[in-house]
């Protein structure tokens, strides 16, 4: 039998991934390419309910509907790029915050409009729900795969980063943007990809997040909170960072739930205060 | 300058004859419901009670015309619904205020009904002491201690020793689970822990993990509705929390509808207390759903609903006994002890406290035809808020 901390350690890891899935993309974007995205969670919601109209509506099974959320929220994120934000890739950060929470804001009401404030319903395949047992440990389902996605996805990120051709002229391009350009770099279109990759990622953070925590149109606000708490602690363009930070977070949340309920959700905010003053640029922030 | 000044008189004296004159054949109902943001299908679905009554029994009553003003309070945000009542006073000179969903709104109205001496119909809000708030207060909804309490002492009649309570952090998460303990501890139950959740909740494995460990008989939840129930039911099918063999209490927002839907068949067997459901089998309920279901697209009817319903119910109930007299005194003497039958079941103004006395359902999540539906298998009749029982006592 083994000692039910492996159990928390599990479930906290689990939320982790989820919440390292939503806030990846806006670490990049806010990271590497200077722009304070607040509409992260817009592109995620997105990416929710997507998964939520092809399922309740086409009826297509959960996991047909999770490529989709990644690329209708990336194509919508382009879109939103190339006509929006790419004005403001050298404005200050007051201006950029005021056009995304605008952005923010209206992708509320649009959802309310068109899906109302409800809660919306998924009905996930039997053997994703439930939980098996591992020597006296509840594991569950959803949230093992949930583990495996956040790790495929970290080893994904840091593997085309780090080791592609894309990934230098991405880094290059975010180092020196007129020297990328003199080497004869596409910046425009690097940034583009990159953008679209992380809301994407926040789409499919979106859609996985739905069995865990729901979806209604203020998903774009609510989880903002965890996603830039979760870029600050973890430091800004780092994906190791990201991920680090997402696990202690995620463990904190549920540990803290489980030992120590009646501080509740605060203890997050107290991880964080205290990382904050130890290492003011994240865990693995540079600067 | 002077002849401004009597000109300005002489319009607002004119302007305050067009609205004596005007309100002489017709009375004006001031609704306030968060009409957007994120209570606006609760507020849609009130909406759609009193819209249903006054398409059923008409748009006058004792000789009066009835016309509704509505007005978006738009979230929970007291100020703004104590303007709107204000102006819907003083500028729309309405005769009665109603319906309310919020608590805190709702508070913020009673203090102008009471100063403007205008009857104030509550269509939701649960909270016990809103009626208190204003002599010309009443209510048509329910309140959260009447549904926990309520529920305690049946859990502690039928059989249940030890019970869990997990609440949401908040006020009514407080009523809720002191109701709830009250009923229970009186009946003779022990409650071998409590566990306070943090309202912004949105993952609840932690929460349930712990209760799973103490092992209790039953688990009695409150939390708010919208988000929150299909994630504390997936919670508990996920952590292997079998509400065949542990009993799952709640109020009736674990269950409704969407929350359901969202849970799937985890939700079968999850108990909760209730003063309505579509699924109620009186007559007049079926009538009710369909002509709902009809007149606003599929959807079925909720507490929502049959709280605006039957305060348009109530409204009218006064008037035919005031003959037509809006006056706040004449009318809410006269709505005191009023007695209707709704399709919740028998209704009741108390004359004492002004707040509502009716059924109390106890149903059980089972699968009726393929789908998911709140069996009523009991019933608690006659029920009063025992905050104001309590009240009373002392």
């Amino acid at each position: 039998m083994l000692p039910p901390v492996l159990g928390v350690l599990f479930d906290g890891i689990a939320y982790g991934m989820l919440l390292f899935l939503l806030s990846v993309g806006l670490s990049v974007t806010l990271g590497l390419m200077n722009f304070v995205n607040l509409a992260h969670c817009a592109f995620a919601m997105l990416g929710g309910y997507v998964t939520v109209t092809l399922m309740n509506v086409l009826h297509w099974p959960f996991f047909a509907t999770l490529p989709l959320a990644f690329l209708i929220a990336a194509a919508a994120s382009v879109a939103f790029e190339r006509t929006l934000y790419r004005r403001l890739y050298r404005a200050s950060d007051l201006d950029q915050v005021l056009l995304t929470i605008g952005i923010a804001f209206v992708s509320v009401a649009v959802a309310a409009w068109f899906f109302g404030t409800t809660q919306q319903p998924v009905d996930m395949p039997a053997y994703m729900r439930g939980s098996f047992n591992v020597l006296g440990l509840n594991i569950a389902a959803y949230r093992l795969f949930l583990v495996g996605v956040g790790v495929a996805v970290t080893v994904a990120l840091i593997g085309a980063l780090e080791y592609t051709r894309f990934g230098a002229q991405v880094r290059a391009a975010v180092d020196n943007q007129r020297m990328a350009s003199g080497l004869g770099i596409n910046v425009d279109l690097t940034f583009a990809i990159t953008f679209a990759l992380g809301s994407g990622l926040a789409g499919l953070g979106g859609a996985l997040a739905i069995e865990i925590v729901g979806l209604d149109p203020n998903f774009a606000f609510t989880y903002l909170v965890y996603v830039l708490i979760i870029v600050s602690v973890g430091g800004l363009g780092s994906i190791a960072g990201s991920f680090a930070a997402a696990c202690l977070i995620g463990i904190s949340d549920i540990a803290g739930k489980y030992y120590v309920p009646e501080l509740g959700a605060f203890l997050i905010y107290l991880v964080m205060v205290v990382v904050l003053m130890w290492r003011p640029a994240g865990l693995f922030g540079k600067r | 300058m002077k002849r401004v000044l009597l000109a300005g008189a002489t319009l607002l004296a004119a302007g305050l004859m067009a609205g004596s004159a005007q309100a002489q054949g017709t009375i004006k109902i001031g609704v306030v419901l968060p009409y957007s943001g994120q209570f606006a299908d609760a507020a849609k679905q009130v909406d759609e009670g009193i819209k249903l009554y006054m398409k059923k029994h008409g748009d006058t009553v004792a000789g009066k015309k009835i016309e509704i003003i509505r007005k978006d309070s738009g979230g929970i945000a007291p100020p703004v619904a104590k303007r709107l009542a204000e102006e819907l006073i003083v500028r729309d000179k309405v005769d009665i205020l109603a319906g309310w969903l919020l608590t805190p709104n709702s508070i913020a109205g009673c203090g102008v009904s009471a100063e403007a001496k205008k009857v104030m119909v509550i269509m939701n809000a649960a909270t016990s002491i809103i009626v208190d708030k204003s002599p010309y207060c009443t209510r048509t909804s329910f309140t959260l201690p009447m549904v926990t309490t309520t529920l305690g002492s049946w859990a502690a009649k039928n059989g249940i020793k030890k019970a869990y309570t997990m609440v949401s952090d908040f006020a009514p998460g407080h009523d809720a689970e002191q109701g709830f303990i009250n009923g229970f501890k009186a009946g003779g139950g022990e409650i071998v822990g409590s566990v306070r959740m943090a309202v912004a909740n949105p993952d609840f494995s932690a929460y349930v993990q712990r209760a799973k460990d103490i092992n209790p008989e039953a688990i009695f939840v409150f939390i708010p509705g919208g988000a929150q129930p299909a994630a504390l039911g997936k919670a508990f099918a996920e952590r292997g929390i079998d509400p065949k063999k542990v009993k799952i209490l709640g109020t009736g927002e674990v269950t409704d509808d969407s929350a359901l839907k969202n849970m799937g068949d985890s939700a079968l067997g999850i108990i909760t207390a209730w003063p309505y459901d579509h699924n109620l089998k009186n007559k007049m309920n079926q009538d009710f759903v369909a002509a709902y279901k009809k007149e606003f697209g599929g959807d079925n009817p909720n507490f929502f609903s049959a709280g605006g319903y039957d305060g348009m119910t109530l409204i009218y109930e006064g008037l035919k006994k005031t003959k037509g007299d809006a006056d706040a005194d004449k009318l809410i003497a006269a709505m005191k002890g009023t007695k209707w039958t709704s399709p919740r079941g028998p209704m009741m103004i108390d004359p004492e406290t002004r707040d509502v006395v009716e059924t109390i359902y106890i149903r059980r999540v089972e699968k009726v035809g393929g789908k998911l539906v709140n069996v009523d298998f009991n019933k608690v009749e006659n029920v009063k808020d025992p905050i104001h029982e309590a009240m009373k006592k002392k």
